[in-house]
């Protein structure tokens, strides 16, 4: 286990309430895939960190959940691990959850757990920072959740993550799911979603 | 005793493991009272909590086997850091949140070399002298409870 | 089946009004406070700890006060409220060797090293009610002897294991997992770290009946009380931002040695075996039932038959606990409303083919 350094960054307020906020709302943005949430939850964690994807991973994380960073994301470690007690992981397979602020260099989504047939939900949730997320946009989402198709605009995505996305869909009842997050925004994409683009 | 040594522990590693475990038995009174005494009172943000968790008590089979668990057991721990950069952390069995923001602090103050000295005498000794004199207590009255075996000899041996 | 019933609502709000009147009782007597509850009722407090599974003296006692003394609601308000807490992680396994005693005796050897140290305990008194205790007002002294204890007192285990007569006591690699059935649902056959949580927090009860079981010969294993030991020991915890151990306050425990004889296999010589048993707080008789039954629970890696109900780790694992037993027995005082109508029209069908069949018999 490498030494932790204190952070000095203050995590959620009132942890309880905010995290079954935050937890509501990924909740709600799992459910319904493609749909922008705002997080209203006061964090100023450091960066790379957004406050959605801060928020997120203090929600999910605990001390028996590991935690991938990606390199550009390694200054936020120390944070997280602090904050929430979640070990670090050493290999993206290992990951419950992942974040990744350098999503032109994102590690190919096959390289995280993807679950067992029997274990489907033994898999990794990405947290995965973007320029900027719109609900609307070029991209056109279907799957359970979405009534007909759901339009849904991303800046900063490597050019085959959609590529990616395909095989992972198709994977399905394994695979990864993600949240992409950009400022105070975030967008579910669980395994379950086609993304047309 | 973990062999794990901290890089940055900018005092001596067991003098601070020493004064974190008094810190974490002392009386919230005696942390309050301490703190109300302090003058000038430093500045400090909590970092994490006050808050109350809980930690898995662990046993071995046997006293030395197989580690297994217990139970748990509620614990409230603090992170300070004070405005000259210092930082204080609290781990201690129970819920009393404002004790374990005193015992941060103090575990802040206590690395300030210059602070030491005096938390030392006002705060740390009279509690560990407290908790020895009634630790001792105990261990004497249980001592008066240990039999003293005598053997009866037997009726018409020789 | 369960179907949504409605109604009932003032019904239910009032009966909890009434259990708050009843709990308090006469008004007229001083209400109880959860202090007296900890310094007085020690051993229901720690009972409630032990089956609670949660290390708290304030809170059992006030578990205790809310359930009306009923000790096994009181667990069950403690295993409720865990569940609100987060976990930092796990501590240092407990050095109970470096135990400061109150108690400590031995059955098997009169001159155990650091001797009988007898405690505050209920042995070699008559169980004759103390009439003065019904008058308030006492204020009884123990006596101080001029000498305390010695700090560590040696195991009784390490004196038979120097003969090679009891099977040594094997530590576990440092990093190995430890199960925990909180997390995780027991899969069977249990490792010992299991069976020794799930006894650990198990009903007292259900585990002395079991214990009494195997003394009378249901998977006998002819325990003798090795050890039993009462103290207080440090609670160490890493806490990965400092990097190193600091201890947390001081946790009082009941640790119970039990030795059993064995008869030996084709792979061993005959020798001692061991159960062991460890309770939050002051709890002999669950601690020395708890070895009882981990000691039977080990037929299986002993080579021995599993023939008695307390050598079954299904039948033991799946009913020490007590909230869950309560749980599903209390359960039958639901609405079953619909269940019992099907039931009815079963029966009632049942009986009249049964009837059709006599009568046509009868023609």
């Amino acid at each position: 286990m490498t030494a932790l350094t204190i952070p000095t960054a203050a995590g959620l307020a009132e942890p309880a309430l905010a995290s079954q906020r935050v937890f509501r709302q990924a909740l709600e943005a799992m459910a319904r895939p493609g749909t922008v949430v705002g997080t209203e939850i006061v964090l100023a964690p450091p960066a790379p960190l957004s406050r959605a994807a801060g928020a997120l991973i203090l929600t999910l994380a605990d001390f028996e959940t590991l935690v991938w960073f990606d390199r550009a994301a390694q200054s936020a470690a120390d944070y997280v691990r602090f904050h929430t007690g979640a070990p670090l992981a050493a290999q993206t397979a290992d990951a419950a959850f992942a974040i990744v602020a350098d999503s032109t260099n994102l590690p190919p989504l096959t390289a995280f757990a993807l679950g067992t047939d029997e274990y489907p939900d033994r898999s990794t949730s990405l947290i995965v920072e973007v320029e900027s997320i719109a609900g609307t946009g070029p991209l056109m989402l279907s799957g359970p959740g979405i009534l007909g198709r759901r339009p849904l605009g991303v800046h900063g995505l490597a050019p085959d993550f959609w590529h990616q996305w395909r095989t992972n869909h198709r994977a399905f009842p394994r695979g990864v799911d993600v949240f992409l997050t950009a400022g105070a925004r975030f967008v579910a994409l669980p395994r379950t979603t086609t993304v047309e683009t | 005793m973990s062999d794990r040594q901290t890089k940055r522990a900018p005092t001596a590693l067991a003098d601070r493991q020493a004064w974190l475990g008094t810190l974490a038995r002392a009386p919230a009174a005696a942390l309050a009272e301490a703190w109300a005494g302090l003058n000038p009172k430093p500045g400090y943000r909590c970092v994490r909590g006050p808050e109350t968790g809980l930690i898995m008590v662990r046993g071995r089979a046997g006293g030395t086997g197989q580690r297994f668990n217990v139970g748990e057991a509620t614990v409230t721990r603090c992170t300070v850091a004070l405005d000259d950069g210092l930082t204080g952390t609290s781990y201690a069995l129970g819920r009393d949140r404002e004790r374990a923001l005193y015992a941060a602090l103090f575990d802040a103050l206590l690395q300030d070399p210059a602070r030491r000295t005096v938390i030392e005498r006002d705060l740390l000794d009279p509690v560990r002298g407290a908790l020895v004199a009634k630790e001792s207590a105990t261990a004497r009255k249980a001592a008066a409870t240990r039999v003293d075996f005598f053997t009866v000899a037997r009726e018409g041996s020789e | 089946m369960y179907v949504a019933v409605k109604g009932g609502e003032r019904a239910i709000e009032n009966a909890h009004r009434m259990l708050a009147e009843t709990r308090r009782g006469d008004p007229a007597t001083p209400e109880l406070a959860t202090t007296q509850l900890v310094e007085q009722l020690t051993l229901a407090v720690d009972r409630v700890m032990g089956e609670g599974s949660l290390y708290d003296r304030d809170l059992a006692a006030l578990a205790i006060k809310q359930s009306r003394g009923d000790l096994i609601e009181a667990a069950f308000l403690l295993r409720a409220y865990r569940t609100t807490l987060a976990r930092f992680g796990a501590a240092e396994p407990v050095d109970t060797n470096a135990m400061r005693v109150v108690r400590r005796i031995s059955s098997t050897f009169k001159d155990v090293p650091g001797g009988q140290v007898l405690g505050p305990t209920f042995d070699y008194t008559h169980r004759l009610l103390d009439f003065s205790l019904a008058a308030a007002g006492t204020r009884p002294e123990a006596p101080v002897s001029t000498t305390p204890l010695a700090g560590k007192l040696p195991r009784i285990g390490e004196l038979l294991e120097r003969e090679g007569l009891i099977e040594p006591v094997v530590p576990d690699a440092g990093d190995a997992p430890v199960g925990d059935l909180t997390r995780e649902s027991i899969d069977f056959p249990a490792d010992r770290d299991v069976r020794l949580q799930n006894l650990a927090r198990g009903d007292e009860g259900f585990l002395l009946a079991l214990g009494y079981s195997t003394q009378r010969g249901y998977g006998r294993n002819h325990p003798f009380c090795g050890e039993l030991r009462v103290g207080r020991v440090a609670l160490e915890y890493v806490p990965e931002e400092l990097g190193f151990a600091i201890e947390l306050g001081d946790v009082d425990l009941t640790e119970c040695q039990m030795i059993n004889q064995f008869k030996g296999s084709a792979e061993q010589p005959p020798q001692f075996t061991r159960g062991y048993g460890l309770v939050f707080g002051h709890a002999e008789r669950k601690a020395m039932a708890m070895a009882l039954v981990d000691r039977a629970l080990r037929a299986q890696e002993l080579g021995e038959t599993v023939v008695a109900p307390a050598q079954d780790q299904e039948f033991v694992l799946y009913h020490s606990d007590s909230v869950q037993a309560t749980g599903f027995v209390e359960h039958l005082k639901l609405p079953h409303y619909v269940d019992f109508q099907s039931e009815l029209v079963l029966v009632r069908g049942m009986r009249v083919e049964c009837g059709q069949v006599q009568a046509e018999a009868a023609e």
